[in-house]
C-alpha cells in the first residue's frame, strides 16, 4: 500500500532511513517538531541495517550484535510521532527546501522548515577489467542479499578488495553456510606503515578487538591472499575466471561471482543537486560536503548527517543523525531542546564514535591502480565509456567532467555518475596534472532519480509555468 | 550463483519470468529473487546489448533494469515481488509503450 | 602560448569551434580560446534541431541565410566524418511543430501565412496540415493534437557529436585549443591584437568574438556592439527507447541514441544550475498528450541552459570598424547554423572582410544603439 505525506509543510524532513536518519527522526520527533522520514527502500534500516524488521536471517549470532543495535532504533523510530513513508523516492530537494518525492508512481510535494540529508553512502567504484561482466557484483550487494533474503553465494565465489565491510561479509557468508573459495586483499603493504602514528587511536576503539577477531575467524576457512596489485574479471558474457598478481606472480582462478569491495564514498547525488558546496576529501579520496559543526551545508536549512557527510561508520551516522535533530530542535522550537541530550555531549560521543577512522582510511586507502583504471576498462557502465576513450577526451580539450559528458556521454545514464564520478574526477585529475578539487564533479539536477515523463507531467503548474513553455 | 539459507522460513511467492513460474520469497526483491532462481536473468544493455546482471543490488547502478507487469526499465533491485507478478528480461532498449 | 595566430578565436562553442574549424580547414594558423569545465555553454545544453520552419519573422535576409545553412549542412556532416570518422548523424527529412487543440492550430496557421507573405524571405515549404495528415508521418500522435506545421528543410543532428568532431578536426588542421583561458581585455599595438588571459597574452593578427553572451562584454573592446537578451531554456531526457519518431519537432525528437529530448522553456532567469520542475512538467505533459506512449518513459535527467541571443532574436555578424580584422559573430541557432560559419563566415574573415549582399542585414548598426523587440519566434 502507498500513502501520500499526510501534510504539505513539516518542520523537518528527513531523507534516509539508515542509522543516521532513524536517530534525527526520532529525536526530531520526540521533540515535538512535526517530522516527516522518506526511504527508498521497502523497509527502514538504510545499508547498514537493511531488512532489520523483515531479515529471515533468524540466528542473532549469524549477523552479528552490530547489526541488531538497528531495531532498537527502528523501535524508538516506531514509538515517536514521526511519519515514515518507505519506497518513496525523493527525485528533487531545491535551495526553498521543496521537496517532489514520488511514491508508488505519484509525485507528493512537500515543504520543509529543516531537511536533514542522510542519504548514507554507496561502494567505491572499483573499475577494473571485466567489472561490468554478470557475476561480478560488489560486496554489499551481496550483503543486501544475504541481509533481506538469507541468501548466500554457492558458486566458485572470490572476494577482492579490503575494508572492514568485507571481512564483515565474509564472516556472514562463512556462518550462513555459503561458500568463499578466495578472498584477494588488495591492501596496499606501504599502507600499514602510513597507518602506524594512527594505531593508537585504533586500539582503544570498538572496532579493534571485533575486526581483529572477525579477520581470525575468517582466515580459519578461507584461503586469504595478501599483496594483490593487479585484478581482472574475464568471460564470455558471464564472469569464467578472475586472475590478479600478488608478490609478482600472476594467478587464474576459475569462478562463477566476484565480489568487489574498496570502502564506501558518500552519496551526494541529492545534495549537489540541492545545490549543497562539497570539497575533494584528500584522505577518504571522494566527495564530502561542506558543514560547520552542527552538520548544517550551504544551502541555509539543509543539514547532512551520517555517511552523506563523510564516512564515520554507523555509531557515528547514529550520533550525527541526533545533532542535526538536536540543531533543528534548537532553532525551531528551542525549549523542546532542554529534554534532549545536551549538544556538548553528543560530541564527546561523536568523537568517540570517529576514533579510529583516521587509522581505518589510512589503511585502507585504496591504491591508485583500482580507481584509476586505463585502456579499455569501462569507467561509465551506462553509457560504456572506457578510460581510453576519457584520455582521448582530455587530448582534444576536456577539462572536467561536464565538458567529457558533452564529448563522450559519461555519467548521461540511468546512474547519473554515482558508478563512474570519482573515476572520472581521479582519471582527469591524473591526465591534466591537476587536483580532483581543481576538475571538479558533474553538475547535478533534478531528477536524480527516474520518475515517469507521467509522474513529471502532473507536477502542479502555474499559468506562468505554461506560458514559459507555449509560445505559438 | 547464490542459494538459500534453510533457515529462511518465508512463505513462497510465486512469479513468472518470461512466462516461465518462478518460486520466490515473500520480501525477495525480483533481483534478488532472479539471482536465486538459477534463470538466466541476464539483461542486454541498450548500448552496446552487452550482457549485465544485477551490480549493487541498492539502487544506485541500474544494472538490474527489468520489465515488471509490462512496464520497463524498473530497478529490479528495489520492488518487492507479489504474487503473479509478470518479469520479463530485457534485451537492449526499452520499447516505447511498455 | 606563445607564438602568433593568423586568427584567435574567443571562445570555443559550437559557434567559435565551427568558425575555427572552417578557417583552419583553409589553412590558417588558429587559436581558440575558451574558458573551463563550469561555464554557461549552449553548446551542450541545445536542442539539437538543424531547424528552418518560423525563424526570421521580421527579418527575411534570416531565411535566406537559414536555408543556405541547411543545404551547407549534408556537406558539414561529410567532410566531418571523413576528418575524424565521427558520424554526427544529421537527418533532414522534414520536421514538425505540432499543436494542441484548435486554438494553438489558429495561432500556428497565422505564423505561417505571415512568414509566407513576407516579401524577400526564403521559400520554406512550409505547410499546415491537420491531425489526420500528421499521422501518416507521425502514427503514434494522441488524439489531442490537432495538426501542425510542416517544413520539409527541417531536421537535427546530434550536436555534442558535432561539437566533438570539430574538436577532434582541430588536431588535423593544426588549430590549437586552449581552455581554461577567458579573455579579460583586448588591445591593438604593432599591427596585431593582444588578447590576456590567466596564462599570458596571446597575439594574432585578426581576431573574431564568438564567445556567446560574454561578447556583450567583449565587443566593446574593438569598437563593436553586441547588445544581448539571453533567456533560459529547460530540457528534458528520457532514457533510451526503440526509434519511435521518424521526424523531429520542435519541441521533441529522439536522438540517434534513442534518448527522447522534450523541450523547452523561455523563463528570464539566468541560473543554468538550477530548474523548476513545474515548468519541465508543462513540458512533459505536452509532451504525452502529442504521443501518449511517452508517458510510461523515464525521465532519467534533465538540465537548462542560456540561450546566446541578440537581443531581437536575430544573428549579429560585425567587423569593426576601429579596430580592422576584429570580427564579432553572436546568434542563437549555432547547430543550424554551423554550417554557414564553417564554410562562409570561416571564408570571408579569412580573407579579411564581412560581404555585405551576404551578411551585411546582420550588422550591429541594425540596433542604431537601442534594443528591439524580439521577433526571433523563440
Amino acid at each position: 500500500m502507498t500513502v501520500a505525506p499526510k501534510r504539505e509543510d513539516y518542520d523537518v524532513v528527513v531523507i534516509g532511513a539508515g542509522p543516521a536518519g532513524l536517530a534525527a527522526a526520532s529525536t526530531s520527533a520526540d521533540a515535538g517538531l512535526s517530522t516527516l522520514l522518506l526511504d527508498e527502500n521497502v523497509g527502514p534500516g538504510g545499508q547498514v541495517f537493511r531488512a532489520i524488521s523483515s531479515t529471515p536471517v533468524t540466528d542473532r549470532n549469524q549477523l552479528g550484535a552490530d547489526y541488531w543495535v538497528g531495531a532498537d532504533l527502528v523501535q524508538s523510530l516506531r514509538a515517536s510521532n514521526a511519519e515514515v513513508i518507505q519506497r518513496a523516492t525523493v527525485w528533487s530537494l531545491d535551495r526553498n527546501l521543496e521537496i517532489a518525492v514520488s511514491i508508488g508512481g505519484a509525485s507528493a510535494f512537500v515543504k520543509a522548515k529543516r531537511v536533514i540529508l542522510a542519504t548514507g553512502a554507496l561502494e567505491r567504484p572499483f573499475p577494473i577489467p571485466g567489472w561490468t561482466l554478470p557475476g561480478v557484483m560488489t560486496a554489499g550487494a551481496a550483503q543486501t542479499m544475504l541481509k533481506s533474503s538469507a541468501l548466500v553465494p554457492d558458486g566458485r565465489t572470490v572476494i577482492a578488495g579490503q575494508g572492514p565491510l568485507l571481512w564483515l561479509l565474509a564472516a556472514q557468508i562463512l556462518r550462513l553456510g555459503g561458500r568463499i573459495d578466495r578472498i584477494l586483499d588488495t591492501t596496499e603493504r606501504g599502507n600499514y606503515f602510513a597507518a602506524l602514528p594512527h594505531a593508537f587511536a585504533f586500539l582503544t576503539s570498538p572496532y579493534f578487538t571485533k575486526g581483529l577477531s572477525m579477520m581470525r575467524e575468517v582466515k580459519a576457512k578461507v584461503q586469504v591472499v595478501s599483496g594483490v596489485t593487479e585484478l581482472a574479471a574475464s568471460g564470455d558474457g558471464q564472469l569464467a575466471s578472475v586472475s590478479y598478481v600478488a608478490g609478482g606472480k600472476r594467478e587464474t582462478i576459475p569462478a562463477d561471482l566476484l565480489l568487489l569491495h574498496q570502502g564506501v564514498v558518500p552519496n551526494v547525488n541529492l545534495a549537489m543537486a540541492a545545490g549543497v558546496e562539497h570539497r575533494w576529501d584528500d584522505l577518504q579520496l571522494c566527495w564530502s560536503p561542506v558543514l560547520d559543526a552542527s552538520g548544517m551545508s550551504s544551502v541555509t536549512g539543509i543539514a547532512i548527517a551520517g555517511d552523506g557527510a563523510g564516512i564515520g561508520g554507523a555509531n557515528a551516522a547514529v550520533v550525527r543523525g541526533r545533532i542535526a535533530a538536536r540543531a533543528a530542535v534548537e532553532a525551531l522550537a528551542p525549549a523542546a531542546a532542554a529534554k534532549l541530550a545536551p549538544m556538548a555531549a553528543l560530541r564527546t560521543e561523536l568523537a568517540k564514535a570517529e576514533r579510529g577512522r583516521v587509522f581505518l582510511d589510512t589503511l585502507f586507502r585504496p591504491s591508485p591502480q583500482f580507481r584509476i583504471p586505463s585502456g579499455d576498462t569501462i569507467v561509465c557502465r551506462c553509457e560504456e565509456v572506457t578510460a581510453k576513450d576519457v584520455l582521448e577526451s582530455v587530448a582534444i580539450g576536456a577539462t572536467g567532467p561536464n565538458q567529457l559528458k558533452a564529448y563522450r556521454r559519461t555519467g548521461m545514464g540511468p546512474c547519473q555518475g554515482r558508478l563512474c564520478g570519482l573515476t572520472v574526477t581521479e582519471l582527469m585529475a591524473q591526465a591534466r596534472g591537476k587536483t580532483p578539487q581543481e576538475i571538479g564533479y558533474y553538475r547535478l539536477r533534478a531528477p536524480v532519480k527516474p520518475i515517469t515523463l507521467a509522474e513529471l507531467a502532473a507536477v502542479p503548474k502555474t499559468e506562468d509555468d505554461v506560458k514559459a513553455v507555449v509560445r505559438g | 550463483m547464490f542459494r538459500r539459507s534453510e533457515q529462511d522460513k518465508r512463505p513462497q511467492v510465486q512469479i513468472f519470468v518470461d512466462g516461465v513460474a518462478v518460486a520466490a520469497r515473500q520480501g525477495d526483491t525480483v533481483s534478488a529473487a532472479l539471482l536465486a532462481s538459477g534463470v538466466d536473468a541476464r539483461r542486454s544493455t541498450a548500448v552496446s546489448g552487452a550482457p549485465r546482471l544485477p551490480y549493487c543490488m541498492m539502487g544506485v547502478c541500474f544494472d538490474c533494469l527489468v520489465t515488471i507487469d509490462g512496464v520497463g526499465n524498473r530497478q529490479g533491485c528495489l520492488v518487492p515481488v507479489a504474487e503473479g507478478m509478470q518479469v520479463e528480461i530485457q534485451k537492449g532498449k526499452r520499447e516505447i509503450g511498455k | 602560448m606563445s607564438g602568433e595566430y593568423d586568427v584567435a578565436v574567443v571562445g570555443g562553442g559550437l559557434l567559435g569551434s565551427a568558425i575555427a574549424w572552417g578557417l583552419g580547414r583553409l589553412g590558417k594558423k588558429v587559436a581558440v580560446l575558451d574558458e573551463g569545465d563550469i561555464t554557461k555553454r549552449a553548446s551542450r545544453a541545445n536542442f539539437a534541431l538543424v531547424w528552418v520552419q518560423s525563424k526570421g519573422l521580421g527579418m527575411p535576409a534570416y531565411t535566406v541565410w537559414t536555408v543556405q545553412a541547411s543545404q551547407a549542412w549534408g556537406r558539414l556532416a561529410s567532410e566531418l566524418k571523413q576528418q575524424t570518422g565521427l558520424d554526427v548523424a544529421l537527418q533532414q527529412n522534414g520536421g514538425f511543430h505540432l499543436t494542441l487543440g484548435e486554438d494553438e492550430f489558429g495561432q500556428r496557421a497565422e505564423l505561417v501565412k505571415r512568414m509566407h507573405n513576407q516579401v524577400g524571405a526564403a521559400d520554406y515549404k512550409m505547410e499546415m496540415l491537420s491531425a489526420s495528415e500528421v499521422k501518416r508521418s507521425l502514427p503514434l500522435i494522441g488524439p489531442e493534437v490537432s495538426g501542425g506545421s510542416y517544413c520539409p528543410l527541417d531536421g537535427h543532428v546530434n550536436s555534442l557529436r558535432t561539437f566533438r568532431a570539430f574538436h577532434t578536426g582541430f588536431k588535423a588542421f593544426g588549430i590549437d585549443y586552449f581552455p581554461e583561458r577567458p579573455v579579460s581585455a583586448i588591445g591593438k599595438s604593432g599591427g596585431e591584437f593582444r588578447l590576456t588571459t590567466p596564462e599570458g597574452e596571446l597575439r594574432a593578427a585578426k581576431i573574431v568574438l564568438a564567445a556567446g553572451n560574454a561578447n556583450q562584454t567583449l565587443a566593446p573592446m574593438v569598437g563593436l556592439y553586441a547588445p544581448m537578451g539571453p533567456t533560459r531554456g529547460q530540457v528534458v531526457v528520457t532514457e533510451r527507447t526503440v526509434p519511435f519518431l521518424p521526424h523531429p519537432l520542435t519541441t521533441i525528437r529522439q536522438t540517434d541514441e534513442g534518448t527522447v529530448m522534450i523541450g523547452d522553456s523561455k523563463e528570464d532567469e539566468l541560473d543554468d544550475r538550477t530548474l523548476k520542475p513545474s515548468i519541465s512538467g508543462v513540458m512533459a505533459d505536452r509532451a504525452q498528450r502529442m504521443f501518449p506512449h511517452l508517458s510510461r518513459l523515464n525521465v532519467i535527467r534533465s538540465w537548462s541552459g542560456i540561450r546566446v541571443m541578440p537581443q531581437d532574436g536575430f544573428p549579429i555578424y560585425d567587423q569593426s570598424e576601429t579596430h580592422p580584422g576584429a570580427f564579432l559573430a553572436c546568434c542563437h541557432s549555432g547547430v543550424t547554423l554551423a554550417s554557414n560559419h564553417a564554410f562562409e563566415i570561416a571564408r570571408m574573415v579569412a580573407q579579411g572582410a564581412l560581404e555585405p549582399e551576404l551578411v551585411g542585414a546582420f550588422s550591429a548598426s541594425r540596433f542604431g544603439g537601442a534594443g528591439a523587440a524580439n521577433n526571433s519566434g523563440y
